[in-house]
C-alpha cells in the first residue's frame, strides 16, 4: 500500500463518516432522553430524496442540506407525537417509515424525474469540495461540521443543564418529573433534533458525497448508525470515532473487492461483516459494557 | 356465553385493521393524485392484476407464503416479549441451506429440513445474547442480518454459483422441486407448508404447555417467574421457533418458485420478506390466523404491483408506500378511538 492509496483510504472513510456518524449523535440524543427510533434509514431515504429536489429548485447545494434537515424534523414530529405524547410503541413506527421511505424515493424518483431508479444531481446543486487533488480524492465541508457537531453534541449533552435534562428524563422520569422537569417536552425535543441530523446526513448523500439520488441511497446507513450508537456506549464523541471505523471497513472492503491480489486470499464480503461483528462483542460486554439509559425506549405515564 | 365473549375480543383488533388498512389506500391514493396519476386506474389494476384471474389468485397465493412464514416469526417474538426482527437474514440462510443440501440429496423433504435446521441455528446466538447477556434483540437481530447478507452472498457468488448462468446460484435439482398446485402457475406446495406451519403455531402457543409458557412469559414476565416458568427458556424457544419459520420461508422461496429456483443476483428474490414480514405480523395482530390473511393481503398487493405499473403505468414501488403507511397508521396507539372521537366532535 503506498501514499496516495492511504490517503484516498482515509479521505473516503471520512467522507463514509459523515452520514453515520451525524445519525448516531442525534441517535444517542434521542435514546439519552429515552426515545428509540428505528426509523432513520427512512428519514435518510425521504431527506436525500428531498434534499436534492430542493437544492437544484435553488441551484444550491446548501439549501439541499436545509431542506433534508426540515425533512427529518417533519418525521420526527410525527415519531414524536406517537411515541411521545400517544405513549405508543417506539419500534413500529420506524418499521413503517422505514419501509414507507424505500417505497416513496423509488416511487419518487420514477414521478418526478422521471427515470428508472436513479437520478444524478446537477454540479450546481452540489456542496463544493473545501479540498480537491488530481486523482479525484476530495474533502467536503461537511466533515469539519460533523466533528464539530459530536463536540457540541457531547457538551450540551454533559456539560450543560439542558444535556443534565434530556439524560435526567431518559434515566429516570420520574425523579424528573417530581423536579418540575416537563417529561414530555424533552423527549419531543430530543426526537427533533434527532430528526434533524438524521434528515442533514439524508441531504449530504445525495447533494453532496455520492452527487446522485439512487432508490437504495441509504444502504442500511440508518441501521449501521444504530449498530454505532450502541458500540459508543451513547457518547456522540465516540459515535464520531465508531462512525470513521465503519467507513474505514467499507472503504476496505471496496478496496480488496477492486485488488485482484487480495481478492483472492480474503473474500470483501468477510471485510463487510467486521462492523456488525465487532458491534456484536461489543454490545455483548466482552470489550466494555454497553448500558443503554434505563428508560430507553418506554412510554412514560404520569401516575 | 364464552364464545361471544372471545369473539368481541377478536372484533376490535381486526376493526383498526381494516381502518389502518383503509387509511393506506386512502393516503396512498391522495399521492397517487398528487403525482398526476389516477388512483382509480391503480386500484383497478392492482384489484384485477391479483385477484382477477387465475393466475392473478395464483402469484397472490404464491407470494404470501413466505410472507406468513416471516410473520409467524415476528409474532412469536412479539408474544412472548420480544422484537425478533431477524427473519430477513434468515431467510437468506434458509435459502441457500436448502440449494446446498438438494445439491447432494435431490429430495424436497431433505430442503425443508435443512431451512428448518439452519433456521433454528442461525437464530441462536440472538438468543444466547439475549439471554446471558442482556443484549436487546432489536440491536443484536439487526446485526446478524447484515452479517447473513454478507456470508450468503459469498457463498451465492463463490461456493454455489451458477457456471452456466452468473447471475444466480445452482438451481434447486429438479427432483428436490415442490410440486406445483396450478400448473403453469407459480404457486407451489411452499403456500401449503405456510398455512400449515401458522396452523401447527397457532396450536403450539395457544393448546400447549409451552405456548403457554411462552406467552405468559411475553405478558408478564414477573408473574411468570414467579409461576415457575422459567423465562430464559421462553426466550430461546421464541427465538428458535421464529428461526425455523423464516429458514422455512427462504427454503419455500427457491424450492418452489419457477423457473429459475435459484437464488438471483445480489440476493434480490429471497431480500426483504423478512421486513414485509413484520408488517404483515402488526396487521395480522401478531396472530397466526390473522397472519393467513393479512399475509394473503400483502401477496395481493405484491402480486397486483406488476399489472398495475404495465396498464395503470403507476411505479410498482407505490405499493410499498401503502403498505408502509398502513404500519404507521397500525402503530397509533388507540386508532379506533382516536378515530371515534374525531368522528363524534364532527357531528357536534
Amino acid at each position: 500500500m503506498n501514499e496516495a492509496m492511504v490517503i484516498s483510504l482515509l479521505l473516503g472513510s471520512l467522507a463514509a463518516m459523515v452520514p453515520i456518524a451525524l445519525t448516531s449523535i442525534g441517535a444517542v440524543i434521542s435514546e439519552r432522553a429515552g426515545v428509540v427510533n428505528i426509523g432513520y434509514e427512512g428519514i435518510l431515504m425521504f431527506s436525500a430524496f428531498f434534499g436534492a429536489m430542493f437544492a437544484e429548485l435553488a441551484g444550491n447545494g446548501w439549501v439541499g442540506i436545509l431542506g433534508g434537515a426540515f425533512i427529518g424534523l417533519l418525521f420526527g414530529v410525527l415519531h414524536g407525537i406517537l411515541t411521545v405524547y400517544l405513549k405508543g410503541d417506539h419500534v413500529i413506527p420506524g418499521i413503517g417509515l422505514n419501509l414507507l421511505g424505500y417505497g416513496a424515493v423509488a416511487f419518487g424518483i420514477r414521478a418526478y424525474w422521471g427515470t428508472a431508479g436513479q437520478h444524478q444531481v446537477p454540479s450546481n446543486a452540489q456542496i463544493s469540495p473545501l479540498w480537491m487533488d488530481a486523482f479525484g480524492n476530495s474533502l467536503s465541508p461537511m466533515v469539519p461540521i460533523t466533528i464539530a457537531v459530536a463536540i457540541i453534541a457531547w457538551w450540551v449533552l454533559f456539560k450543560t443543564p439542558f444535556g443534565l435534562r434530556i439524560r435526567a428524563v431518559g434515566e429516570n422520569p420520574e425523579a424528573a418529573d417530581a423536579l418540575g422537569i416537563n417529561v414530555e417536552l424533552y423527549r419531543f425535543t430530543a426526537v427533533l433534533i434527532a430528526s434533524a441530523l438524521a434528515g442533514v446526513a439524508g441531504a449530504y448523500l445525495s447533494v453532496d458525497w455520492l452527487g446522485t439520488v439512487t432508490k437504495q441511497i441509504a444502504a442500511g446507513r440508518g441501521f449501521i448508525a444504530l449498530a454505532n450508537m450502541v458500540f459508543s456506549g451513547w457518547n456522540p464523541i465516540i459515535a464520531l470515532g465508531g462512525a470513521f471505523l465503519f467507513g474505514f471497513f467499507d472503504n476496505f472492503a471496496i478496496y480488496i473487492q477492486n485488488n485482484p491480489w487480495l481478492a483472492g486470499t480474503i473474500p470483501w464480503q468477510f471485510i463487510a461483516t467486521l462492523p456488525y461483528v465487532v458491534t456484536l462483542i461489543v454490545v455483548a460486554g466482552i470489550i466494555g459494557k454497553a448500558r443503554p439509559p434505563k428508560w430507553d425506549g418506554r412510554p412514560y405515564k404520569r401516575e | 356465553m364464552n364464545l361471544k365473549n372471545e369473539l368481541r375480543g377478536y372484533v376490535k383488533p381486526v376493526a383498526e385493521s381494516v381502518l389502518a388498512i383503509l387509511i393506506g389506500a386512502f393516503i396512498g391514493a391522495l399521492v397517487l393524485w398528487f403525482s398526476g396519476y389516477s388512483p382509480g386506474s391503480a386500484y383497478y389494476w392492482l384489484i384485477k392484476g391479483s385477484l382477477g384471474s387465475t393466475d392473478g389468485i395464483a402469484e397472490t397465493l404464491s407470494k404470501s407464503a413466505p410472507l406468513i412464514l416471516t410473520a409467524i416469526t415476528f409474532a412469536i417474538g412479539a408474544r412472548t416479549g420480544l422484537f425478533n426482527i431477524g427473519a430477513e437474514g434468515t431467510v437468506y440462510f434458509g435459502a441457500i441451506a436448502a440449494i446446498i443440501v438438494t445439491q447432494y440429496l435431490q429430495n424436497p423433504l431433505a430442503g425443508i429440513l435443512a431451512g428448518l435446521f439452519i433456521g433454528a441455528l442461525w437464530a441462536l446466538p440472538a438468543a444466547v445474547l439475549k439471554v446471558y447477556r442482556g443484549v436487546h434483540e432489536v440491536i443484536s437481530t439487526i446485526m446478524f442480518n447484515w452479517i447473513a447478507f454478507f456470508l450468503v452472498s459469498w457463498l451465492a457468488v463463490s461456493v454455489y454459483y451458477n457456471p452456466k448462468d452468473p447471475n444466480s446460484t445452482l438451481p434447486i435439482p429438479p427432483g428436490a422441486r415442490l410440486p406445483l398446485l396450478v400448473k403453469g402457475t407459480s404457486l407451489s406446495w411452499a403456500f401449503i407448508i405456510a398455512i400449515l406451519s401458522a396452523v401447527v403455531v397457532f396450536v403450539v402457543m395457544w393448546h400447549t404447555k409451552l405456548g403457554y409458557e411462552l406467552r405468559t412469559s411475553g405478558q408478564n414476565p414477573r408473574a411468570a417467574e414467579y409461576g415457575g416458568i422459567n423465562p430464559k427458556r421462553s426466550a430461546i424457544w421464541s427465538f428458535v421457533i421464529g428461526g425455523m419459520t423464516a429458514g422455512l420461508a427462504g427454503a419455500g422461496i427457491v424450492m418452489g418458485t419457477p423457473p429459475s429456483y435459484a437464488i438471483t443476483q445480489g440476493l434480490a428474490n429471497v431480500y426483504g420478506y423478512g421486513f414485509d414480514g413484520i408488517g404483515v405480523s402488526l396487521v395480522g395482530r401478531n396472530h397466526p390466523l390473522g397472519i393467513i390473511f393479512s399475509g394473503i393481503l400483502f401477496g395481493a398487493l405484491s402480486a397486483g404491483a406488476t399489472a398495475m405499473q404495465q396498464h395503470a403505468h403507476v411505479p410498482l414501488e407505490m405499493i410499498k408506500v401503502i403498505e408502509g403507511i398502513i404500519i404507521i397508521a397500525v402503530a397509533v396507539p388507540g386508532l379506533l378511538d382516536l378515530f371515534a372521537r374525531l368522528f363524534r366532535r364532527g357531528e357536534a
